[in-house]
């Protein structure tokens, strides 16, 4: 086994060697512009991005004409939500998305409401899944599109998308999933799911950063967007600029190898995950799980240590790539909004590890990863004065802290 | 962010972290932070005829939390309690090199020093 361990999977991962392998012709063989119509180099190229937009729409049960690439799935949510909110101008103003959404929507979703949208935030249980009756009482006559994740990139929690899906289909209104999270790990389908847009990106499954796409619906209804990158009309003018070709050969490639081995590799990082949520957690006291325990996506476990804050144990695993919700660099010190929307108290929110898995940990790692949250933990604590506390039976509820 | 090589080692090597019994008569005991906020520090010193003559820390926070405080317990060992009001949290940050976003645990160890002398002399005054 070799160290460091890299178990921030949710992050980034690692691409493929079989990606790269496809992805190397593309940068000195058939290096052409996908666009030039006059040559070999451009024919050759544009064949290497037809044949992967085939697969990268497939893996979304989609058509290939409806895939727009773009450079990852923080520009697609931009794209979607700006570029619906401009195009339907005429039909309404009002959107809705829920709290634990990713910053790229969130944050694109305020700048909206700043320049005259109006936007519906819906709250989730203590789970993290957003309750589709809600989202029928945020619906006006006004409402354009409804923008739902299918699953969150900290808890891991999947969204009831097919409901929420048929109830946009039901009142003709968008349909936006952020599935950045899911794609490659588990089953997409737009049309069974009632996905007008989707954005996802390729290198959350061991392809490439750098390249992501936009699904669009071309029937029932045809999905009609603004540009926000205007240029050489690429991609049917919608997102203008020369195509990324060795990294969309490379995105196609993942796409592929994850469509093949998806039902292998979600079974054993279910293992994997359980393997490491029972070892800590039955040798560690007081540790919570944080997400839905069942609906969640197979390589995530979202834990919180209590009396333990997360960064000080990232910093005593540092052989060990994880990542916390703890916030302690920034001025306000608020830890994981999406952490805090569930309801889990801000102590315990300083005190959680995401541990994300993916194709190349393996059962070794997983047992040293045990045992060595095991050790940090018992150290941390033993240097705590809040676990002293909790140990000699103050309830830290009742304490007045000093505050700065 | 990575970290410097002193609090790296603070982290890796706390010094005297532990506990004293807190109603004993020359213990001085401050605990400042919350744990909502992501960092609580415990600091008590011993004090004998105006003199620290021996520091113990617990805290839960970030790795420079734990550094500023374990820092803080060698610093004040040996010196008055007079000398000891003088620490800054400017001496903290240069010693371990603290990048802006961590200056707020040096603030708390300053804090803490303080909070503790407080208490001894609240302990022996009133008693």
């Amino acid at each position: 086994m070799k160290l460091p361990i890299y178990m921030d999977n949710h992050s980034t991962t690692r691409v493929d060697p079989r990606v790269v392998d496809a992805m190397l012709p593309y940068f000195t063989v058939h290096f052409g512009n996908a666009a030039s119509r006059n040559h070999s180099f451009g024919w050759d190229a544009d064949k290497g991005v037809e044949a992967a937009r085939e697969k990268v729409a497939k893996i979304i049960a989609a058509d290939s004409r409806e895939i727009i690439f773009t450079s990852g799935a923080t520009e697609s949510n931009n794209l979607a939500l700006k570029g619906v909110v401009e195009m339907y101008a005429e039909k309404g103003n009002h959107i809705i998305t829920q709290v634990t959404e990713h910053r790229s929507v969130l944050d694109t979703a305020k700048r909206l409401e700043k320049a005259g949208i109006n936007v519906t935030f819906l709250p989730v249980d203590k789970d993290g899944v957003v309750n589709p009756d809600d989202v029928i009482k945020a619906i006006t006559d006004k409402t354009i599109l409804i923008s739902i994740m299918l699953v969150n990139n900290e808890i891991g929690v999947i969204q009831p998308v097919t409901e929420i899906g048929e109830i946009a289909k039901d009142r003709g209104i968008l349909f936006h999933c952020d599935a950045t999270q899911a794609v490659g790990k588990v089953r997409v389908d737009v049309d069974m799911m009632g996905i007008d847009l989707l954005s996802f990106t390729a290198h959350k499954f061991y392809g490439p950063k750098g390249i992501g796409a936009l699904y669009m619906r071309k029937k029932n209804p045809r999905v009609r967007l603004s540009p926000m990158i205007d240029g050489g009309g690429h991609e049917r003018g919608v997102r203008s600029g020369t195509l990324n070709v060795p990294g969309i050969v490379g995105f196609g490639k993942a796409c592929e190898i994850a469509e093949d081995e998806m039902a292998d590799e979600s079974e054993r990082l279910v293992k994997l995950r359980e393997r490491l949520r029972l070892g800590i957690m039955n040798s560690l006291e007081e540790v919570y799980l944080n997400g839905h325990p069942s609906r969640r996506m197979p390589g995530n476990l979202n834990l919180s240590f209590a009396y333990v804050e997360g960064e000080s144990m990232l910093m005593g695993l540092k052989e060990i790539a994880l990542s916390s919700g703890s916030a302690c660099t920034s001025a306000t010190l608020e830890p994981s909004y999406v952490l805090s929307a569930l309801g889990v108290s801000a102590e315990l929110a300083h005190s959680s590890i995401r541990f994300g898995l993916g194709r190349f940990n393996t059962e070794e790692e997983v047992d040293y990863v045990i045992k060595r949250v095991i050790e940090t933990v018992n150290r941390l604590r033993d240097m705590s004065p809040l676990y002293e506390m909790a140990k000699e039976g103050i309830n830290l509820k009742d304490v007045s802290w000093k505050k700065d | 962010m990575s970290y410097s090589d002193e609090v790296v080692e603070h982290f890796n090597n706390p010094k005297n972290v532990g506990s004293f019994k807190k109603d004993e008569k020359d213990v001085g005991t401050g605990i400042v932070g919350a744990p909502e906020c992501g960092d609580v520090m415990k600091l008590q010193l011993k004090i004998d005829n105006g003199v620290i003559v021996d520091a113990k820390f617990k805290t839960f926070g970030c790795g420079s939390a734990i550094a500023s405080s374990s820092l803080a317990t060698e610093w004040v060992k040996g010196k008055t309690i007079d000398e000891a009001m003088t620490i800054r949290n400017t001496d903290i940050v240069e010693t371990l090199h603290l990048p802006p976003v961590k200056i707020h645990c040096s603030v708390l160890a300053e804090d803490a020093i303080k909070a503790a002398i407080e208490d001894y002399k609240k302990r022996t005054n009133g008693g």
